[in-house]
């Protein structure tokens, strides 16, 4: 293996780690942006949309349980994130930082419930046959870099998704009444949009995409209760760093942070690139406070 | 008054406990005392200037590891390294490490190591007006990126199993009963002495606009101050209480570790506050206690309860009573009218 397929192939993998980073950031900074909820259980629908689709697999087979899976998990975790709206969330509106700490309990039950259910090991969910392959760029420069299905995969569904996600905010009704709160959420309301109805529609698509996630994790890596925990806090600085309220800063922010902790990697331990991540954040602030595509307002107050 | 009148009582409470509690019930009241310390903090930061911080345990590790580390090298025979540099191949003490073999230098680094940490974050982040829910997770970011970085460095910092194995700390047996109990005294004189100035500090001038940062910054600004020293000393201030409650739970415990003040941790120490009551500096220390005993005897007895326990704590504390036990007790002498107040200052 020379020294370019090592690279690409870092470079690959820090790609389809962005990929699962964006699916995950992308129900986060939906719901921040619209309704200023820091949902620390987010995570956790990544979990359950995992383990969703292990049941799935178990219960149709390989082959297309994992298809059946993925709409389960989106589903699924979409329902327990109407849930969540209606029974909690609503009732903190406007208090972003109890939001965190109340979603942080339910973060610890449902990781608690995992380890009841599922027990504290993990469990694996094998790729279906049609994505159990790899994908070879023989007779090119990066002869001998092969790239497992499932990665390109997980690339191809995020990018299904943020598209999805892009059109519905741009094409249809809730696009337009999601745009509208956004910009102004008393003058929506005065007009009688009805904005809990949206609040809890972007929410429930938010934790649905990241049950999806969960669905895309659970082909490379096992589902464990606490696997969620270890996506999030990238997750977050996703939102921080991509600013609110924009789909096209999350992307960037997602490649991001996924290119550079894969790219940094290559050359110190997982340990150092998380605190270099940490510091570059950090440093990136003193430049863009709002992050990479902030909003101009002229708003003296915002969240 | 009443404040003064409940820390004396609670003083003169726990100053009683050797006298009537059993051993290993005083080991554990000590060392609750002591993460109480940290809590003062958290009630400052947060029930007065409205700041919350997810990665106290950051600068607990800090003080923690200050002490940690003289203790190691007190310990070690003279002329060697500390044990667990043997095991890992090092040979020679890194030089960092050799400053801590004096005891003044220690224990002045769990106050000004702290306090250096958390004011250069501090200032970083608030310069440019981050506030709220980033600043949270900028210090959850932190207390994940300390963990790993000191679980990764094993032949530095003992790694995943910490800094432990200490045998006496400035010329005190540890074992000894006449120790612990010193110990004990020192934690609750320490504890006191912290509630007393983190209450000064909130009765005087500086702790008013600390306060009316919480409720608003720009108004503030308006008036002519900049809240951004404001915030970076009072954050500087929780971070100093946190390192003398991890050099104070280090000596106890005779053990600092990653899995005392990682993320989970990090975010439990602010649900003893949650559950004390916010803007209560009495309510921070007793939450700390429930939760902490709570803990110990949930956990054991049904260990699979206590994260559901826990879980539904954090719900219902912000749900139900968002001012904590104390706002519960208070409850009955407050009008609505200070109620819906004290809902709306708890908003942001």
């Amino acid at each position: 293996m020379s020294e370019s397929t090592l690279v690409a192939g870092q470079l690959f993998n820090g790609i389809s780690v962005a990929s699962i980073l964006l699916l995950a950031a992308l129900g986060l900074a939906l719901s921040f942006g619209l309704m200023r909820v820091i949902n620390m259980a987010h995570g956790e629908m990544l979990m359950m949309g995992g383990y969703l689709t292990y049941l799935s697999v178990s219960a149709f087979g390989k082959s297309t349980g994992f298809a059946v899976g993925l709409v389960v998990a989106f589903v699924g975790t979409a329902l327990f994130g109407a849930f969540m709206e209606v029974t909690l969330i609503r009732r903190l509106y406007g208090r972003p930082l109890d939001t965190l700490l109340a979603t942080w309990g339910v973060s610890l039950i449902l990781q608690q419930a995992a380890r009841s259910i599922f027990g504290p090991i993990g469990v694996e969910v094998t790729a279906p046959p049609w994505l159990s392959g790899t994908l070879s760029l023989g007779g090119t420069a990066l002869t001998g870099l092969s790239i497992p299905a499932v990665r390109v995969f997980i690339i191809v569904l995020a990018a299904i998704v943020l598209g999805g996600v892009g059109l519905i905010i741009a094409r249809t009704r809730l696009g337009l009444l999601v745009r509208a709160v956004h910009a102004n959420r008393a003058i929506a309301d005065a007009l009688g949009t009805n904005t809990r109805a949206v609040d809890l529609a972007v929410f429930a698509l938010g934790t649905g995409i990241a049950g999806l996630a969960g669905s895309a994790l659970s082909l490379i890596s096992p589902v464990t209760p606490t696997v969620g925990q270890s996506y999030i806090v990238y997750a977050f600085l996703v939102v921080i760093v991509g600013g609110l309220g924009s789909l096209a800063g999350t992307l960037a922010a997602a490649v991001l942070i996924g290119v550079f902790s894969a790219g940094a990697q290559i050359f110190t331990s997982q340990s150092f690139s998380d605190v270099l991540l940490l510091l570059c954040v950090i440093a990136f602030m003193q430049f863009r406070p709002r992050g990479i595509v902030s909003q101009s307002s002229r708003a003296l107050e915002e969240g | 008054m009443r404040k003064e009148l409940g820390l004396g009582l609670l003083l003169i409470v726990a100053a009683c406990a050797p006298l009537y509690l059993p051993a290993y019930e005083l080991s554990l009241l000590g060392r609750f005392l002591a993460l109480a310390v940290l809590a003062l903090g958290i009630s400052l930061i947060w029930g007065t200037g409205g700041i919350l911080s997810l990665g106290q345990g950051v600068f607990f590790a800090l003080g923690g590891y200050a002490i940690a580390m003289h203790l190691k090298l007190a310990g070690a025979d003279p002329g060697s390294l500390p044990d667990f540099m043997q095991w890992s191949g090092l040979t020679v003490l890194p030089s960092w490490w050799a400053p801590f073999q004096y005891p003044a230098v220690a224990i002045a680094a769990v106050f000004v190591l702290p306090a250096l940490a958390a004011a250069i974050l501090a200032y970083l982040v608030f310069r440019r007006r981050v506030t709220g829910a980033y600043f949270a997770i900028i210090t959850q970011a932190l207390a994940l990126a300390a963990t790993t970085f000191i679980i990764s460095q094993q032949q530095f910092t003992g790694g995943f199993n910490g800094l432990t194995g200490f045998t006496s700390a400035f010329g005190f047996t540890l074992g000894d009963s006449s120790t612990q109990l010193g110990l004990y005294w020192i934690t609750l004189a320490v504890l006191a002495l912290a509630f007393v100035g983190v209450r000064a500090l909130q009765m005087s001038a500086f702790g008013k606009i600390l306060l009316a940062v919480r409720d608003g910054e720009n108004r503030v600004r308006f008036l002519g101050y900049d809240p951004l020293p404001f915030k970076v000393i009072a954050f500087a201030v929780a971070g100093v209480l946190a390192g003398v409650s991890g050099a104070l739970v280090t000596l106890d415990l005779g053990v600092i570790s990653p899995a005392m003040f990682g993320v989970v941790p990090s975010i439990e120490m602010v649900i003893w506050v949650a559950l004390g009551g916010r803007n209560s500096l009495l309510g921070a220390i007793l939450g700390t206690l429930a939760v902490n005993f709570g803990k110990d005897w949930i956990s054991s007895a049904f260990p699979d309860l206590w994260l559901f326990i826990v879980g539904a704590i954090f719900v219902l504390v912000v749900t139900i009573a968002p001012q904590g036990l104390v706002g519960l007790l208070t409850f009955s002498r407050r009008t609505p009218r200070a109620i819906a107040a004290a809902a709306a200052a708890a908003a942001e």
